[in-house]
């Protein structure tokens, strides 16, 4: 079995660690969790130039979870690339005082900025990339965003101004869902045709079209790194509660925490799609 | 008379201390004349980023720049600033500890005529209000030199606000006491304290001086520093005298009068009267004719001390 077949199997594991860290919790955003799980652990586990020993290098490089709330799948793959430990995570997850709250805390290793209030990530990611260029360094910037999140108008103030500067060491991701709490993103706020809007602002445009490949990411990730003179951007088709079909494409699983019967077939599904990655 | 405005002194302490730091950044919202920056970025380009008129990816930008070990100063009037970019501030600035000193220029009633969308007359009481967030506003231009010289050596975030226009001296260019986060004290009257901020230092001062002709002795504390505010200096100074007033060109709530009547209900309870603009869209007007119709000069001042005492 090749790393990429090896770290798509271990998306089902770290997805049992998503649920337990819900569970524990009383709380979390379930099914963004799912469907980002698999770009935070691309960009972790594979792309990103940071370790636990590096994680206070200046060359490290940067990255920033706008869409905050899927803040359990972001320890689970920290956990995973050794900057924090998992049981410890779990157990005090939304506990009384505990680092470990409902959307990152940049008191935890590896944690640049605190998120959680949408369409800030992207922005900032600019100011990392500015930061990068001028020092001529050649640290990449990171952010990762929602789809419903693009509807905050400072993203798209972001937007503009990566592309003006020609960021081609910033690479966003939006995990296009295309669900949001209140339901479809089409039916909130139509965001299609993504791609023609972020070509229009002067952005490289990376289709993924399974965003929960992670060989599919690591490629896009590659041609994003390969690509000058413009920020680049992956769109990546994901499913909302991927790994259990009782969660998939559901808005209702937006923010859920699963009762007994449905922790139970989301453990049998769990172990039912790591069986069959081949 | 002075003609060199506090945004001129923000401008060329960062010239100055460019040479020796290629760290320090200036962002621009479209505003880096108003803003009297457009010297610096032009002796340091590299160094000054400008974001158009989109004050939201300001602060983003800035808060970036100071995460990868950048010293951002993020310029852009105080009305947008501390509006527009409140919740940039408050989480990528205040809420992740990033080192982002936001100046904002024209601030109060500066652009008097232009309207309420120009004013930033709850700035004080909006930024203040954010925890980690600390709130100057230097009188003059030497006080606004000492303050900038004295945030440059720190790494924390801060919102400094400065006037348009140049404002008379209050301090000597030979002789500005000042201590970071002290409020500098002006004379040692035993009848009232006033307690001004920002460009009504200035007025308070000469109030002081028309209430001296007729006997009555003030004390004026310059109180630069909004937050962390200098409770000490309030509460030692109060117990000297026998009246309270606050002024500041700010609207009524939430500003220095909230703050001082705090402290002194809490530490040593009296009267205290604030003196601030109206809770309502200010007159049209160049300031200096605004703050005479709402009794903000030298003589309106002293006319509130008077009937209070």
């Amino acid at each position: 079995m090749d790393d990429l077949t090896a770290l798509q199997k271990r998306s089902f594991e770290l997805r049992k660690d998503i649920v337990e860290l819900i569970r524990t919790g009383k709380a979390g955003h379930i099914g963004g969790d799912m469907s980002v799980l698999e770009i935070l652990m691309t960009l972790y586990l594979r792309r990103m130039r940071i370790t636990p020993q590096t994680a206070a290098s200046p060359d490290r490089d940067r990255f920033i979870l706008s869409k905050g709330h899927s803040v359990e799948a972001y320890l689970t793959v920290l956990a995973a690339a050794g900057f924090l430990d998992i049981a410890e995570a779990t157990e005090k997850f939304s506990q009384f005082g505990s680092p470990y709250i409902g959307h990152p805390n940049n008191k935890l290793p590896a944690i640049e900025m605190n998120t959680g209030s949408l369409g800030h990530g992207l922005p900032v990611a600019v100011g990392m990339a500015l930061a990068a260029k001028m020092d001529g360094k050649d640290y990449r910037a990171y952010v990762v965003m929602g789809d419903g999140e693009l509807a905050e108008g400072s993203v798209w103030e972001g937007a503009m101004s990566a592309a003006h500067y020609r960021l081609d060491n910033l690479c966003a991701v939006v995990d296009r869902n295309r669900l949001q709490i209140s339901g479809s993103t089409e039916d909130v706020m139509a965001l299609d045709d993504l791609h023609a809007r972020f070509r229009s602002f002067g952005w490289h445009v990376i289709d993924v079209a399974d965003g929960n490949s992670v060989a599919q990411l690591d490629a896009a990730f590659a041609q994003a790194e390969w690509h000058k003179g413009q920020p680049s951007v992956l769109i990546a088709n994901t499913v909302k509660g991927c790994g259990s079909a009782i969660m998939e494409n559901k808005a209702g699983w937006h923010h859920k925490v699963p009762n007994d019967e449905e922790y139970q077939q989301i453990l049998q599904d769990l172990a039912a799609r790591k069986e069959a990655v081949q | 008379m002075n003609t060199i405005a506090n945004r001129q002194v923000i401008c060329d302490t960062l010239i100055q201390a460019a040479q020796s730091d290629n760290d320090i950044v200036v962002l621009c919202s479209d505003s880096r004349g108003s803003a009297s920056l457009a010297p610096f970025a032009q002796a340091y380009p590299a160094q000054f980023i400008e974001t158009g008129i989109a004050e939201q990816d300001l602060v983003g930008i800035a808060a970036g720049l100071a995460s990868c070990g950048k010293k951002p100063f993020a310029a852009s009037p105080a009305s947008f600033l501390s509006t527009r970019s409140y919740e940039q501030i408050k989480i990528d600035v205040a809420y992740s500890s990033t080192n982002v000193k936001l100046i904002g220029i024209s601030g109060g009633i500066s652009y008097g005529a232009l309207g309420m969308s120009h004013h930033s007359l709850q700035d004080i009481a909006a930024l203040s209000a954010i925890p980690h967030m600390r709130v100057y506003l230097p009188s003059d231009r030497f006080q606004t030199a000492k303050l900038m010289k004295a945030l440059l050596q720190d790494d924390k975030g801060a919102y400094i606000r400065v006037g348009r226009n140049p404002v008379t001296d209050v301090y000597e260019e030979n002789n500005i006491p000042f201590e970071m986060d002290r409020a500098t004290k002006i004379g040692a009257g035993e009848d009232v304290l006033i307690v001004a901020c920002g460009e009504m230092v200035r007025p308070a001062v000469d109030a002081a001086a028309l209430l001296q002709s007729k006997g009555i002795a003030c004390t004026v504390l310059d109180m630069y520093c909004l937050k962390p505010l200098d409770k000490q200096s309030i509460i030692e100074n109060a117990r000297e005298t026998r009246l309270v007033v606050t002024v500041e060109e700010h609207a009524p709530t939430g500003g220095l009068g909230s703050m001082v009547s705090q402290v002194l209900s809490a530490h040593y309870p009296k009267k205290v009267v604030n003196l601030s603009l109206p809770d309502e869209p200010v007159i049209a007007g160049t300031s200096k004719d605004v703050f005479a119709y709402y009794g903000l000069h030298a003589e309106g001042i002293a006319a509130s001390v008077e009937q209070n005492l």
